[in-house]
């Protein structure tokens, strides 16, 4: 087997005890910890004990704990999810149809993340100590302490409402969503497939507000680590070289600098895209977003225990799948790691 | 000179630090001046006499919302849940995340190996989900939310905490205490844990800044406080409601206290971690 092959086989073995005890954890908080779902699950008080124990048994929580785990995890491992209690669906089956709203509106909230860090660090990086260094490290460390909700809420007040440029929330306007046909589930992708173009752009203005709050969140960690480590970049050696050689200042610093500056950023994204789902779920429920996180929230309200379940152990996994491309990813932007 | 005399001086010196300093401890007493009745110029719950959503105005400065009440009494009683949540959460999990990450650090092995991994999984969730999850199994209210916050948080001292032990595991200072005969509990209480303690602290104001945050979130999607108690984050979800119709002071409002404490936090933050890493400060 080949280097990177061979480092793929290894870092599944990783994943493997890793996704068990992501598993593991959310059984134990969902059955073990104090408190009863069941009871949560059917409103809390005033509920007489022979419906409470008639639940108990429908979702297999009156037998012994291990033999619940035992059960849990083989049907975990035959891909069985549960069915939603509000939808009688498949959970698997609902979460994969949100799948694609999530995804689409977490690699736009990325690019937004990605543009803003990396242009506000690499220019505060070329100008070290001036004012616009001074402004824009201010906003990258006050866009940490800035509610990611908050921050939507605050989008659709004053640029929808208010200046009525962009839609308020949901992926579709009212009159489009009627006609629309869903074919892989992207809004965007789904429009140009079938040559629809109004759909294209009117699901890109629905886009634009929430990519923007999930990635302004993002953008000033991105932004802080760019700046930092574009500086001890720009020191280096070889780009004295590049500047000595008479390159123009911007090829020095993008073609040169930027990509070697970019290697410790990557490392991080594993853990960012982490916060990323966890800024989904609060941008999916400002702005009525049809993903699977909003799906969630949704299973939450209506206490279906197994949705609930379901899409937690499902998060977990898609997090864990995520990291171990980005760390194989790595590997094609390093050349010089060697697995 | 006195410690405290040197702590101030070094406080001042530090700009960063003492700007998140005073705006903390604005809010703490606002907070607590807050709950005293009288204190706010109207009644934060029980007011009924203003206009019905109204803007900021002379007499409401921050408006009122659409139960007749006034927007900023709200705002300024409305930090309780947040700052009891936080702060007690951050103790509780620094307080677990620290002892566990001295022990899976000092003794290593398997139970170094299940510890970390747990952890490292614990971390790997995205924190908001974790904390709703253990949420909804809690309950809402004050104590539900500060467990689900604290666990939330472990992983995040139990690696600081773990990571210093390691550092100092193979000095020779501990091998002179383990060659004089020291318990393994002394040397890990006495010798190993103060090392630590600076790192730890470094991180807990940053922890706090984001805890405001998760608390905030909390709230907003309706873990938290019942109505009719003031709380920025469900204020914030009231708001909302009236977002279409333009109301922007019901969201704007709380939201910017959220804002402020946070940074606050973030700032002393910043503050604490220049003075135990001066050459971090060249650095970001």
């Amino acid at each position: 087997m080949g280097g990177i092959s061979r480092y793929i086989a290894q870092r599944l073995m990783l994943t493997i005890p890793m996704l068990f005890i992501l598993v593991t954890i959310v059984f134990v908080i969902l059955r073990v910890m104090p408190g009863d779902p069941v009871l949560a699950m059917l409103g809390g008080r005033n509920v007489s004990p022979a419906v409470l124990e008639a639940h108990r048994q429908k979702l297999g929580l009156d037998k012994p704990l291990i033999h619940q785990y035992g059960e849990y995890l083989g049907q975990i491992i035959r891909g069985d999810f549960g069915t939603s209690m509000s939808t009688s669906q498949p959970v698997l089956r609902e979460l994969f149809s949100r799948l694609p709203a999530t995804v689409e509106l977490a690699i736009f909230g990325l690019l937004v993340a990605v543009l803003l860090g990396f242009v506000t660090g690499v220019i505060a990086a070329t100008r070290p100590g001036q004012v616009i260094d001074h402004v824009i490290r201010v906003f990258h460390i006050g866009s940490f302490a800035v509610p990611l909700f908050w921050f939507g809420l605050m989008l659709q007040v004053f640029v929808a409402v208010k200046l009525g440029w962009l839609p308020v929330a949901k992926p579709l306007s009212g009159s489009i969503s009627y006609a629309f046909q869903s074919k892989t589930g992207f809004f965007l992708l789904d429009g140009m497939l079938q040559g629809r173009w109004d759909w294209v752009a009117d699901a890109a203005k629905h886009l634009v507000l929430p990519a923007i709050t999930l990635g302004f969140a993002q953008a000033g960690f991105l932004g802080r680590m760019t700046r930092a480590s574009m500086l001890e970049v720009l020191d280096a050696d070889y780009v004295t070289t590049a500047r000595a050689k008479g390159l123009r200042e911007w090829g020095v610093v993008l073609r040169h600098a930027l990509r070697n500056a970019l290697i410790p950023i990557v490392t991080v994204f594993g853990l960012q895209f982490a916060i990323l789902m966890g800024g989904a779920v609060l941008t999916e429920t400002v702005f009525s977003w049809p993903g699977v996180a909003s799906y969630l929230m949704t299973s939450i309200t209506a206490r279906d225990y197994p949705a609930i379940q379901g899409t937690v152990i499902f998060i977990a996994i898609f997090i864990s799948v995520i990291n171990l491309i980005i760390d194989v990813l790595y590997t094609v932007i390093d050349p010089r790691v060697r697995y | 000179m006195s410690r405290i005399g040197r702590g101030a001086r070094v406080v001042a010196r530090e700009r960063i630090l003492l700007v998140g300093i005073v705006i903390v401890s604005g809010f703490i007493i606002i907070t607590i001046l807050g709950q005293v009745p009288g204190f706010t110029p109207y009644d934060p719950v029980y007011y009924r006499s203003a206009p019905r959503l109204q803007g900021p105005s002379a007499q409401h400065w921050m408006g009122t919302d659409q139960l007749q009440r006034d927007v900023f009494s709200r705002v300024i009683s409305g930090g309780k849940a947040s700052l009891i949540v936080a702060f007690s959460a951050v103790a509780i999990s620094m307080a677990g995340g620290a002892v566990l990450g001295w022990i899976s650090g000092f003794f290593g092995g398997w139970l170094d190996r299940g510890l970390s991994l747990t952890m490292d999984a614990l971390y790997s969730f995205p924190s908001i989900i974790l904390a709703i999850t253990l949420v909804v199994v809690l309950g809402a209210g004050l104590q539900p939310m500060i467990w689900s916050v604290a666990i939330v948080y472990v992983p995040t001292y139990f690696r600081v905490s773990r990571a210093e032990v390691l550092k100092v595991r193979e000095t020779t200072y501990i091998e002179a205490i383990r060659a004089v005969g020291a318990s393994r509990t002394r040397i890990v209480l006495r010798h190993m844990a103060p090392n630590t303690v600076n790192a730890i602290m470094a991180v807990s104001s940053f922890n706090l800044a984001d805890a405001i945050l998760t608390v905030a979130a909390l709230s907003f999607l309706g873990f938290g406080l019942p109505p009719p108690a003031p709380d920025w984050g469900f204020d914030i979800q009231n708001g909302q409601k009236y977002l279409q119709s333009g109301s922007w002071w019901l969201i704007t409002f709380p939201g910017l206290m959220i804002v402020f404490l946070s940074l606050g936090f973030g700032l002393i933050g910043e503050g604490v971690s220049d003075l135990v890493n001066p050459k971090r400060r060249h650095k970001i």
